[in-house]
């Protein structure tokens, strides 16, 4: 049993280096996801209005996001930018940019379905108590909304986190990449590094995704007792 | 009160997070502010004292990352003597096959020394310079039914990748051979194994490795069909970086550089198994 693959993992700085490429991936996508929860919430808020041609225009941008696949939209940032406009984005900041992109038209969708989802009644009852506009708001509408809001929400954000290997492909060393740096430089002497290294790598995204998760119950919990 | 608190808290946690990443983008853009899509010339190079280089950082033994996360591998050592005989400090950047042409493109490196193959195609967007390795065809067989002429391939089966040139030039010239056709390198590899084919086709480093791993496998025949050429490149029209990387081939192939090179870097994994002269290619002379 001396042969087992894990043993990959504590040669050299292998272990050091996943880790740091784990870094990568949770600087990149918390960034991402903090981001497109505040402006999702905001184009979730837009998207309620009923001015067409604000409708049409958000539309837009939702279907376009929704149907690009997001590694053609890396490409289109790290590479189009700087084609069209001379303007040389690392990779890093371009992924920030494509998955705020993605995850605010995305957060906004489901924002806006959260808000529609209240029945006009709550609204019309809020108005007979006498509560003026404000006053629905915040102790009728945004408390239901929220509930309604948090697992959409934590589904997208553990979404994103997983997306993120894509951009191994625009030059970002993110931890899948790491990982598959290992197991090519170790494919003839350690030919089974293949299943520990993912297996590892799976243990370190369960790591990352399972404390939003379990914070998403938590917040569930306590907005439930208000 | 404890809510709104901790609302603050997070409101100053998420402008500070923003502002800083704003800050980390600003300094990023000045840092390679002077490569905006116009290739840097050899003295904007030597200035900055730094050469980029895009390399395979997953493609062992040609460029790869070792156990200390220090890029290896034979392009890597010739990415090592270019920097030091520009008297620079080298950047590896890893790419992948894909995005090669467009990293060249858009000058976010200054070479691609990815084990770039020549094709007319990418020779209209990228500039080759002179070639520093060659690969052709190998065929792997079984030791007990050993193929090392094509002629013997007459009336067997052969296992190839679609789309590969191995597909292309046995249909072409040996037209008597059966083809087993497979997309992926494990399929064909198993069919191999099960003895559904005879022998098995593709470049010649690909199976050469293969052999090494399997016993009971050689590599009959190592170098058949078009000798294809993989060479350093750079952005379309940056002339003066060429003119220097081909005489600095060159001059490398008087000291037999690239015989060096193999011998530190494909030697260990190919072993006896591969003639060094089927592979690499001195002072840009393919023969």
């Amino acid at each position: 049993m001396q042969d087992l693959g894990i043993r990959v993992l504590f040669e050299g700085k292998n272990l050091i280096r996943l880790l740091e490429g784990l870094w990568v991936t949770i600087e990149i996508s918390l960034l991402s996801v903090l981001i497109s929860m505040i402006l999702g919430i905001v184009l979730g808020m837009i998207m309620t209005v009923k001015n067409p041609l604000v409708k049409a225009v958000t539309r837009l941008y939702l279907e376009f996001v929704r149907i690009m696949p997001q590694l053609v939209l890396l490409f289109l940032v790290y590479f189009g930018m700087t084609r069209a406009f001379h303007v040389n984005l690392s990779g890093e900041v371009s992924a920030v940019i494509v998955f705020s992109i993605w995850g605010t038209a995305e957060m906004g969708d489901l924002v806006r379905s959260a808000l529609i989802s209240i029945p006009a009644h709550q609204y019309e009852s809020g108005r007979a108590l006498g509560l003026t506009e404000g006053q629905i708001y915040r102790y009728i509408v945004i408390p239901q909304t929220i509930r309604r809001l948090v697992p959409l929400a934590i589904n997208l954000a553990t979404r994103m986190i997983k997306t993120t290997s894509l951009i191994a492909l625009i030059g970002v060393i993110e931890v899948v990449k790491v990982g598959q740096q290992i197991i090519e430089a170790s494919r003839l002497s350690v030919p089974s590094a293949a299943l520990w290294i993912y297996g590892v790598i799976f243990f370190l995204y369960f790591i990352i995704c399972y404390p939003v998760a379990k914070l998403a119950a938590r917040l569930e919990k306590a907005w439930n007792t208000v | 009160m404890k809510k709104i608190l901790s609302l603050l808290l997070l409101l100053v946690l998420t402008t500070t997070l923003l502002a800083g990443c704003k800050n980390d983008a600003d300094k990023k853009e000045t840092d390679t502010a002077k490569t905006t899509g116009t290739a840097r010339t050899l003295d904007e190079i030597k200035k900055d004292k730094k050469l980029v280089i895009g390399v395979f950082s997953d493609k062992k033994p040609f460029g790869y990352v070792d156990e200390n996360g220090k890029y290896q591998g034979y392009d890597v050592y010739f990415g090592d003597r270019i920097a030091k005989d520009l008297g620079v400090d080298v950047e590896y950047v890893s790419v992948e096959a894909a995005s090669r042409v467009e990293y060249l493109v858009t000058a976010k490196v200054d070479i691609i020394l990815a084990n770039f193959t020549v094709t007319p195609d990418r020779a209209e967007k990228v500039d080759f310079a002179l070639p520093y390795m060659k690969v052709a065809l190998g065929v792997v067989s079984p030791d007990s039914a050993l193929i090392i002429s094509a002629d013997q391939l007459k009336g067997k089966t052969l296992i190839v990748n679609k789309g590969t040139t191995a597909e292309t030039y046995f249909t072409e010239n040996y037209p008597d051979v059966k083809l087993l056709k497979f997309d992926q390198y494990s399929e064909a590899y198993s069919a191999l194994l099960d003895g559904r084919g005879d022998a098995f086709s593709t470049d010649n480093t690909e199976v050469l490795a293969w052999a090494l791993e399997n016993k009971g496998y050689t590599v009959g025949i190592d170098s058949l069909g078009n000798l294809d050429t993989i060479a350093p490149a750079v952005q379309k029209g940056n002339t003066e970086l060429l003119n220097w990387l081909n005489e600095e081939i060159k001059t490398l192939g008087k000291e037999n550089f690239f015989h060096k090179d193999y011998d530190e870097t494909l030697a260990p994994v190919y072993g006896d198994a591969a003639n060094p002269d089927n592979l690499v290619v001195e002072g840009g002379e393919v023969k």
